[in-house]
């Protein structure tokens, strides 16, 4: 039925994702994605089999260094990737049960924007400096919902008033460049949010304002959020920042999420390496010596991948055994935690010792110190 | 607006009398103008005392200038020694020029941007290469070669277009525009394509499609616009240039327009023509430039003009 009163018209509804309610599973599921980025130095391996979920009204943190995927993840989901170069090369994507993936682009642009909407780190080269930014905004009512061109304006004046742009009716006709970056990403969150979607990502949305800012735009988020439901993703590089946003955190290191945890259960103990080494690196009011000791080393570059865990060569702990593939998958630890690191429980059990340590104190040899970690 | 273009035309004053007083120092400096102007005999001394007393060649340079200027304020460009208003001169030559620039520029600014659309959209494509290829050879070849290979195949052999351009009626100066745009043409297809290219890649344009814009809308109201804006910029900076005449393209089609007039001028060291044809050329040049500035404005707003 549905198709055949749609059959006149270009707009096409994906099919399916009606009928999904809650109990059949996560709002968005995204499983063992792969992307890569195939370019003149080779092929960079961006994403290596990412997999999380997100719920209806859940906040989630993507957390990782630069040029951990985090962008790039965002964009598969969405369906922006630069294609060339970049190309999904495996996995699902399953929103309300469809995977989107599979959709055909029409069906996948009815998605993009209504449904799943996107902002991102900086709204000033993020938004078209051409048009002004009522113009911007109104376009989603008039594209999407056929809105003629002023109730469509006034539609985007009122987005406006909600994301607190003062003189909301006057500045509606004023250019990006014309306002603050705190205000400019308002306008970029106004324009997210414009046709209710039930899923926004947010690319590190605070990166480039100032402290003070960065902490009203999070304000904002978490507002909207709570009155409308939607689900949040978060994508950030600063622990500090989702401190008390995030519900969860994804911790992403080389295309992977190496650690799935809530946030406080993750504050308080990681049960990964790399998220200590991030923990470790944020700067403490207790701190003396004004050092941080933050995780030495680069992420290893993405056309050459280390065999074994990607984080060995910068990894404290690292064994021969993390040296070797296969990798370590990301294992359930109950209550909501997963980790991807061969000795994860040592870990959280504080049982785990820096390898340099144990050379120096010459207790023993350290294989097998390794081998038994994972017997147990 | 108002303001910025009075402060514009304020600023130009300085620039017209700098120029039309190098020009004239230029000219009437070089030894009297009145020599060799009658063949290998002296001129007769009535003729030379006429001259003298018209162009005050009696007076200091300074004055000389501050005189001819003077005239040149009441609309008065002079008489050229042939004996010529040269303000009649232009006024029959401009119209010609104009065409011909007409006719160059809608060239340039059709061809050259459809190709670089299609270059750009397809980027490392059959399209791009052959775009690339073609303006390659298009730069590469000098105007003069191009000009007289054009009438020879066009004109001579072919007979598709007349062989010159005498009455510069829009038929004859048909395929003089055409070669005369050429090589702006293949500037503007490469700069619209190397924009295009680059803008496509453009944060915004990310936006566009995360707003569930479709393929037509992001690249034809997201990108376009942002992309014609150094395009548009150097096709009214070349209309302004080519306003000047084209001393190559008119001489080879035997074209009765300002360059044509230029090069015989100068030929024939007259200088109140030389003088008088610049001085209108500097004051056009320099309005274009304005107009230029202005079409930048408001195609993009971040460029304030108050
Ligand atoms: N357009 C692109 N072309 C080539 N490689 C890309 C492109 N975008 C991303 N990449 C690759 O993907 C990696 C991850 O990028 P990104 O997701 O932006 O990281 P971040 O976690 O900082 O957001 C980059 O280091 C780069 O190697
Ligand atoms: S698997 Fe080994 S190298 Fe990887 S994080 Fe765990 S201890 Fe470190
Ligand atoms: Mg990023």
């Amino acid at each position: 039925m549905r198709t055949l009163a749609k059959q006149n018209s270009t707009i096409v509804e994906p099919t399916g994702m009606d009928n999904w309610s809650p109990d059949h599973g996560h709002l968005l599921d995204v499983r063992n994605l792969n992307v890569e980025f195939r370019t003149r130095d080779g092929v960079a391996h961006a994403i290596n089999g990412a997999s999380f979920h997100l719920d209806r009204g859940e906040s989630l943190a993507i957390l990782g260094e630069s040029g951990s995927g985090k962008s790039v993840t965002a964009q598969a989901i969405m369906g922006i990737l630069d294609t060339p170069p970049g190309y999904v090369t495996g996995g699902e994507v399953f929103f309300r049960g469809v995977d989107l993936l599979k959709l055909p682009e029409d069906q996948r642009r009815r998605v993009r924007g209504q449904r799943i909407a996107m902002i991102f780190q900086d709204a000033l080269s993020a938004l078209n400096p051409v048009f002004t930014v009522g113009w911007q905004i109104a376009e989603m009512f008039r594209i999407h919902k056929g809105m003629n061109k002023s109730d469509a304006h006034s539609a985007a004046i009122k987005l406006m008033e909600r994301v607190n742009i003062p003189a909301a009716a006057q500045r509606a006709g004023n250019f990006p460049h014309q306002f603050s970056g705190g205000m400019r990403q308002r306008v970029m969150i106004a324009m997210s949010i414009a046709l209710d979607p039930e899923i926004l990502i947010a690319d590190e949305p605070t990166t480039a304002l100032d402290v003070t800012v960065q902490a009203q735009i999070m304000e904002l988020l978490k507002e909207l959020q709570a009155e409308t439901g939607m689900g949040l993703i978060l994508i950030t590089h600063d622990l500090g920042v989702v401190a008390d946003v995030a519900d969860r955190i994804n911790v992403m290191y080389a295309g992977r999420i190496v650690e799935s945890a809530g946030s406080r259960e993750l504050y308080a103990r990681p049960a990964h390496p790399y998220t200590e080494g991030l923990l470790d690196s944020i700067p403490r009011l207790d701190q003396t010596t004004g050092e941080l000791s933050a995780i030495g080393g680069l992420p290893p570059n993405l056309t050459r991948i280390p065999a074994g865990c990607s984080f060995n060569p910068r990894c404290k702990y690292a064994r021969d055994i993390c040296r070797v593939d296969p990798e370590p998958p990301l294992v359930e630890l109950g209550g909501g935690r997963s980790s991807a690191c061969h000795f994860t429980h040592e870990l959280l059990a504080g049982r785990l010792a820096p390898v340099a340590v144990l050379a120096e104190n010459a207790v023993a040899d350290p294989v097998p110190a390794a081998e038994e970690g994972i017997n147990e | 607006m108002g303001t910025y273009i009075l402060r514009r035309i304020l600023q130009m004053i300085p620039v017209v009398i700098g120029t039309t007083f190098l020009i004239y120092w230029m000219v009437f400096s070089l030894g009297d103008p009145t020599v060799g102007r009658c063949g290998e005999r002296p001129c007769p001394e009535s003729y030379v005392a006429r001259l003298h007393e018209e162009y005050n060649l009696d007076k200091s340079l300074p004055e000389q200038y501050v005189r001819y200027m003077g005239k040149v304020l009441q609309g008065d460009l002079g008489t050229s020694f042939n004996g010529n208003a040269v303000i009649d001169q232009l006024a029959t030559r401009w119209p010609v020029t104009i065409r011909l620039a007409v006719i160059a520029i809608i060239f340039e600014a059709v061809i050259g941007i459809a190709a670089g659309l299609l270059a750009g959209l397809r980027r490392r494509s059959f399209w791009d290469t052959l775009v690339f290829v073609t303006t390659l050879v298009i730069i590469s070849i000098p105007s003069f070669v191009l000009g007289s290979v054009a009438q020879m195949v066009f004109g001579v052999r072919l007979g598709w277009f007349p062989v010159t351009a005498t009455q510069g009626t829009w038929q004859q100066l048909l395929l003089p525009g055409l070669v005369l745009g050429s090589l702006s043409m293949a500037y503007v297809a490469r700069l619209t394509r190397n924009s295009l290219s680059e803008n496509l890649s453009a944060d915004y344009v990310r936006t566009a499609r995360a707003k569930g814009m479709s393929a037509g809308r992001v690249v034809g109201v997201h990108t376009f616009r942002n992309s014609l804006i150094p395009v548009v910029t150097f096709i009214g900076a070349d209309f302004g240039a080519l306003m000047g005449g084209a001393i190559v393209t008119e001489r080879i089609f035997n074209i009765p327009g300002i360059g044509g007039y230029i090069y015989h001028s100068i030929n024939t060291k007259d200088a109140t023509a030389v003088v008088g044809t610049i001085t209108l050329l500097v004051l056009v040049f320099l309005v274009m430039n304005l107009i230029v500035d202005l079409l930048y404005g408001a195609l993009d707003p971040r460029i304030a003009h108050d």
